[in-house]
């Protein structure tokens, strides 16, 4: 056999460690994180339309914090539960990356 | 007019039409370091076979003026030839053409050449070199793509189908290669993308180049879409006629038989598997020292590296080897290579090519991506496939066969002919570290030194369990083997194997999870 000079990594499978080398996408792959709820993120990649809400105004569950358009769709994001909006990190005409914090709030006690 | 008038009329009309897009976007296609559609065919094709058809094909596109527009061939150039004297239908977009965009003829001219072969049960070469939908013929041109993908679907299984990726292939026309069975690409020429960098960058505000959306080297190692990466078409080229040495011309047919030749004298087949069960080695090593002439053809070789799929050759005959490799995440299953070994499992059985499989498998990948990515349903796939698979199944246990990955790499529960095992095989419903801290739990953490009974744990389970031997106290395993008897043994239960028939119930097809 040809002799290799392989820069081997401990990889552990089933509690046993292993000398193998990585691929490019597992060295490359997300590690997960839970999601913050308080933390309203774009779905989809898009463009915002209208933001109705400012930092510090209590909303009202089900009430529309965004217009959102993705994929010629106008989407509206709207308040998961009863609270206080704490930051506002877009304004209308910004183009949003998928998965970006848009709007961060505070749910009331 | 005398038929000599005739014939060089004809020679004259040939001639132009056969300029394509004429002289100076040739020379851009050649500057862009591509062949012309002809001389890729020629380039394929044994010398002087080829054959052109519906050469003098005229586009049907009335409106935006396209009436006014010549274009020779309507930008596809498709044919008949032959290879190694065996024929073949080939088709290649013609880039020089309105870049080589398709519309209503340019479809009906493929669609064509695809039912000849389906017809005459021979394979399908398609060349993409094509900037797209032709706009000015609008769903005409959607029209065409979806009948070709008909046809794609229909030809699947039956004839070969191989797509060589030479130019931009976007937006739905990637959908053809995709439903083939082999997809070649080349560095710095292919580009394959649903949507290109400038909708993504209008749309997302992502910049990014057309060799890092689609790239060939991102189809080999990251989306898994291609299946061969050459860095020339020269190259490429010369990879096609050797996949086809080794395949079927359809399903009713076998691989040609090629002479016997003995593996390399020089390779040790002991000396490959590392005395310690936790370092690596490259299983493609086994194989070389169990092959024909110690070759072996390897499919998707950047693409999900911790299994490996391909071909090669044993007492002659074509081979379908799958093989886990411990050179990469430790030979691990997960989403990518569940999913390249099966679908590499589906083709040899519907080409009547017997499937030998070695096994060093320490388990899944564990990791809330895997999970997350539906490793499950993916799992599942190679499950699916090896239940499925009529043809010749042969397993060979190298090392570790652990549970539910021992299941799934072509068990004898799984339907396999044969199975033996090596005597470093260790086959267990899991590993000696894992089982020894879940059985010996309370051993371990009621002594006085903890790591010294689970050291001592450890080895009792190995000793008792981490062997081929319990498999093979059930039957489960038909022998073991002393590695340098694996190719004697492969080449005889081939040959039992022969014959094989298994019948399965009628049903109009079965529905796996992909």
């Amino acid at each position: 056999m040809e002799e290799k000079n392989h820069q081997y990594q401990v990889f552990v499978v089933n509690s046993a460690k292993y000398l193998t080398l990585l691929t490019k996408k597992f060295e490359r792959r997300k590690k997960w994180q839970p999601a913050d709820p308080n933390e309203i993120r774009s779905f989809i990649p898009g463009t915002i339309i209208d933001v109705f809400v400012q930092p510090g105004q209590s909303v009202k569950e089900g009430e529309a914090l965004l217009l959102l358009n993705a994929m010629k769709m106008h989407t509206k994001i709207e308040m998961p539960v009863d609270g206080v909006i704490k930051e506002v990190h877009v304004k209308k005409g910004d183009r949003v990356p998928k998965d970006a914090i848009m709007v961060v709030i505070e749910e009331e006690e | 007019m005398s038929l000599k008038r005739n014939i060089l009329d004809l020679r004259k009309r040939k001639k132009e039409a056969q300029l394509g897009g004429g002289a100076s976007a040739i020379e851009k296609q050649v500057a862009m370091g591509k062949k012309t559609a002809r001389e890729r065919i020629k380039a394929i094709l044994d010398e002087n076979s080829f054959h052109e058809y519906d050469l003098f094909v005229e586009h049907t596109a009335r409106d935006f003026d396209m009436e006014k527009k010549v274009l020779h061939g309507d930008g596809v150039v498709i044919g008949t030839g032959t290879m190694y004297n065996q024929p073949v239908c080939i088709y290649a977009q013609d880039f020089t053409v309105a870049g080589g965009s398709l519309g209503l003829m340019h479809a009906r001219k493929i669609t064509k050449i695809m039912d000849h072969a389906l017809k005459m049960r021979v394979p399908i070469i398609g060349i993409n070199d094509s900037g797209g939908a032709r706009i000015q013929e609008g769903v005409n041109s959607l029209a065409g793509y979806g009948e070709i993908f008909y046809r794609n679907t229909e030809a699947s299984g039956v004839i070969p189908q191989i797509s060589v990726i030479l130019g931009p292939c976007a937006g739905g026309a990637v959908y053809s290669p995709a439903l083939t069975d082999f997809v070649f690409v080349v560095e710095n020429i292919s580009k394959m993308f649903i949507t290109g960098p400038n909708v993504i960058k209008t749309v997302l505000g992502e910049e990014i180049s057309m060799e890092e959306l689609g790239g060939a080297m991102v189809h080999s190692e990251i989306t898994g879409n291609a299946h061969f990466y050459a860095l020339s078409e020269d190259e490429c080229f010369e990879q096609i006629k050797k996949l086809i040495t080794y395949i079927p011309w359809n399903n009713a047919k076998k691989a040609l038989k090629f002479p016997v030749r003995e593996p390399n004298a020089s390779i040790n087949i002991e000396e490959i598997v590392p005395a310690d069960p936790h370092h690596p080695y490259d299983i493609r090593d086994i194989i070389k020292a169990i092959t024909d002439g110690s070759e072996f053809f390897e499919i998707m070789e950047n693409f999900a590296k911790n299994i490996v799929i391909g071909f090669g050759r044993i007492a002659g005959n074509t081979i379908g080897f799958v093989a886990n490799q411990p050179l990469y995440l430790a030979g691990v299953l997960d989403c990518d290579s569940s999913d390249k070994a099966a679908r590499f499992i589906r083709y040899c059985d519907a080409f009547n090519i017997p499937i030998v499989t070695l096994e060093d498998m320490p388990g899944y990948l564990p990791g809330v991506d895997q999970e997350h990515a539906g490793v499950i349903r993916h799992g599942a796939k190679l499950l699916y496939a090896y239940s499925e698979a009529t043809v010749p199944k042969i397993t060979v246990i190298i090392r570790k066969a652990y549970g539910g990955g021992y299941i799934a790499m072509n068990s004898r529960h799984l339907g396999a002919d044969f199975v033996f095992a090596w005597p470093t095989a260790e086959i267990a419903v899991m590993g000696p570290e894992g089982a020894a801290n879940i059985v010996f739990k309370k051993e371990i953490d009621e002594a006085e030194n903890p790591a010294e009974m689970r050291k001592l744990k450890i080895q009792e389970y190995k000793d008792k369990f981490a062997n081929p031997f319990v498999a093979a106290s059930k039957g489960y395993i038909d022998e073991v083997i002393e590695p340098a008897e694996t190719r004697a043994l492969l080449i005889h239960s081939l040959e039992v194997s022969e014959n094989k028939v298994e019948k399965r119930s009628y049903r109009k097809h079965g529905i796996p999870p992909f």
